[in-house]
């Protein structure tokens, strides 16, 4: 019993690295905009696919991650680019439909750039599981964990301690004195599309062995993102990790202890009730406002 | 200085600001009064960038900056202090103060950090806190002192007494005078008319979108018919 709860707990944690790192993806853009970026998701399967075609193709692997990260990266500042600028001045529901219709024709075209089948990433170093209090894990979830730890602690540097990053945070919050201090507001928002798809992309790579991958693979894993990031507070960082992880392990120990043919339920179950009971989330930023 | 002609501005089809000749010479301190919905801060926010204009020029050290993005107006010199402070609540007072320098990268702002605070003392005092945090007054100083961030050589100042006790009004004509005595030119709007033409070297009186009087601050004060419609004598 307490073996087979280790490994839950395990595989619990290192899906739920997987859905902090989506959701922190939503979080960055939802900052900056108040967008929710549906097209969360296809970041994640750009990244996994590209590693994919690029290894098969003989890139050394980590050259093959730097440039599906680029690839990613470009991607979302095409779409804030081509889509979200063009629309300046529409409302935010107009935003969040145009990065839907983004996220359905980047699937299309990631049918007809690649095909319709699973592909696998082989792991990054090797796959002899490694004994743990009982329990095994694989050394691509130390990937997933080591990559998702360093990537939050990245994160949290750059806005608590760089002028750019409280520069974006200072733009998401009051645009207009933004402006007036001189911060180009529309970089911002670049910058976030940019940031936002690269970290999705690692997602993406991070979870190729373990998951495969597909072009579609981002569908669901944009939705258990996105209710993470509901659960933690969307825009928060910290709620974004938090809410991943609660997601992943409430999810791995459901699918233990219950059934696993309800995995995907208790996510959307978490969702609802967050929604009903606490919709600004359990991390709901504390407004230090005075008026 | 600042050469305003002919400067038009729209919100959608309603004109706002219907033919503005605005002049600010080095080291003045301008006012502009008005009622309610005159075009004051139209006009600020349109020599700020933040508002387009339709028509007209707007000229900075003979340059035409008509049509120049809000951060190279900040590059240039020109910096608003808006209406209703707009500090950034999330952050702290410091990190405020630093993104008021970040046109000029933030690094070389040790100096001018320490020049603010000691300006005002009580935003060093409360350096660490959340600027949402701060009273009324003090985001008033936060505000003007991001501004300060910017090494304006034009300060734009928009409502700063708004919504303070007299006391702090006070307190703000203060500052704003000792801006003034430091040699800054500054162009100010404010509720406060009287307060406003006390401290003014010249004024123009602004209705409905257009420039109806100038004069100096002290004329314009004397002037019957503002005296009537701006500081109810």
């Amino acid at each position: 019993m307490g073996a087979q709860l280790t490994q839950y707990l395990l595989t619990g944690v290192t899906i739920g690295a997987i859905y902090a790192l989506v959701a922190l993806g939503f979080s960055i853009i939802y900052n900056a905009s108040h967008v929710i970026n549906f097209a969360q998701g296809e970041f994640v399967m750009i990244g996994g696919m590209t590693t994919v075609s690029l290894v098969d193709g003989g890139v050394p692997l980590p050259l093959a991650i730097a440039a599906a990260v680029l690839v990613a990266a470009a991607v979302g500042l095409a779409l804030e680019k081509l889509a979200i600028e063009r629309a300046r001045g529409a409302s935010v529901v107009t935003l969040i439909i145009i990065t839907i219709g983004a996220s359905i024709f980047l699937r299309g075209l990631a049918q007809l750039v690649w095909d319709k089948n699973f592909h696998a990433l082989r792991p990054f170093t090797g796959d002899t599981p490694i004994a743990v209090l009982g329990a095994t894990i694989l050394p691509q979830s130390l990937w997933v964990i080591g990559v998702t730890i360093a990537i939050v602690a990245a994160l949290g540097w750059f806005f608590a301690r760089t002028l750019a990053g409280k520069a974006m945070l200072a733009a998401s919050h009051n645009r207009l004195a933004a402006e007036l201090v001189g911060i180009r507001v529309r970089h911002v928002l670049l910058l976030a599309f940019g940031l936002s798809a690269a970290v999705g992309a690692m997602a993406g790579i991070l979870t190729a062995p373990i998951t495969l991958t597909s072009y579609d693979v981002g569908l669901m894993l944009a939705l258990k993102g996105f209710a993470a990031a509901i659960l933690g507070g969307l825009g928060s960082g910290a709620g974004a990790v938090v809410g991943g992880l609660t997601l992943g392990i409430l999810e791995s120990l459901g699918a233990g202890f219950i059934s696993s043919a309800y995995k995907d339920v208790f996510a959307f179950v978490i969702m609802l009730a967050v929604l009903f009971f606490r919709p600004s989330g359990l991390f709901a930023a504390r407004s230090a406002e005075r008026v | 200085m600042l050469e305003v002609r002919g400067l038009t501005s729209h919100y959608g089809r309603i004109p706002a600001l219907k033919g503005i000749d605005v002049e600010v010479r080095e080291g003045e301190l301008v006012a502009l009064v008005g009622a309610n919905g005159a075009g004051k801060t139209t006009l600020l926010r349109a020599l700020s960038g933040v508002q387009g204009a339709s028509g007209g020029t707007v000229r900075f050290d003979g340059a035409d900056i008509t049509r120049a993005a809000p951060d190279r107006r900040v590059a240039l010199g020109i910096v608003q202090v808006p209406e209703g402070r707009q500090v950034f609540a999330p952050l702290t007072v410091e990190d405020n103060l630093r993104l008021g320098a970040y046109r000029r990268g933030g690094e070389s702002a040790a100096a001018t950090l320490e020049r603010v605070y000691a300006m005002f003392p009580r935003l060093r005092e409360r350096r660490a806190s959340l600027a949402g945090t701060l009273s009324g007054g003090e985001q008033q100083m936060l505000a003007m002192g991001r501004a300060m961030m910017a090494q304006p050589r034009l300060l734009l100042l928009d409502e700063p007494s708004m919504g303070l006790a007299p006391r702090l009004v006070e307190e703000v004509f203060a500052y704003v005078h000792r801006l003034k005595e430091e040699g800054r030119t500054i162009f100010l709007v404010d509720q406060n008319a009287r307060a406003a033409l006390a401290v003014a070297d010249r004024a123009y009186v602004l209705e409905t979108g257009q420039v109806v009087l100038a004069g100096t601050g002290a004329g314009l004060a004397a002037d019957p018919q503002v005296q009537q419609a701006y500081l109810g004598l």
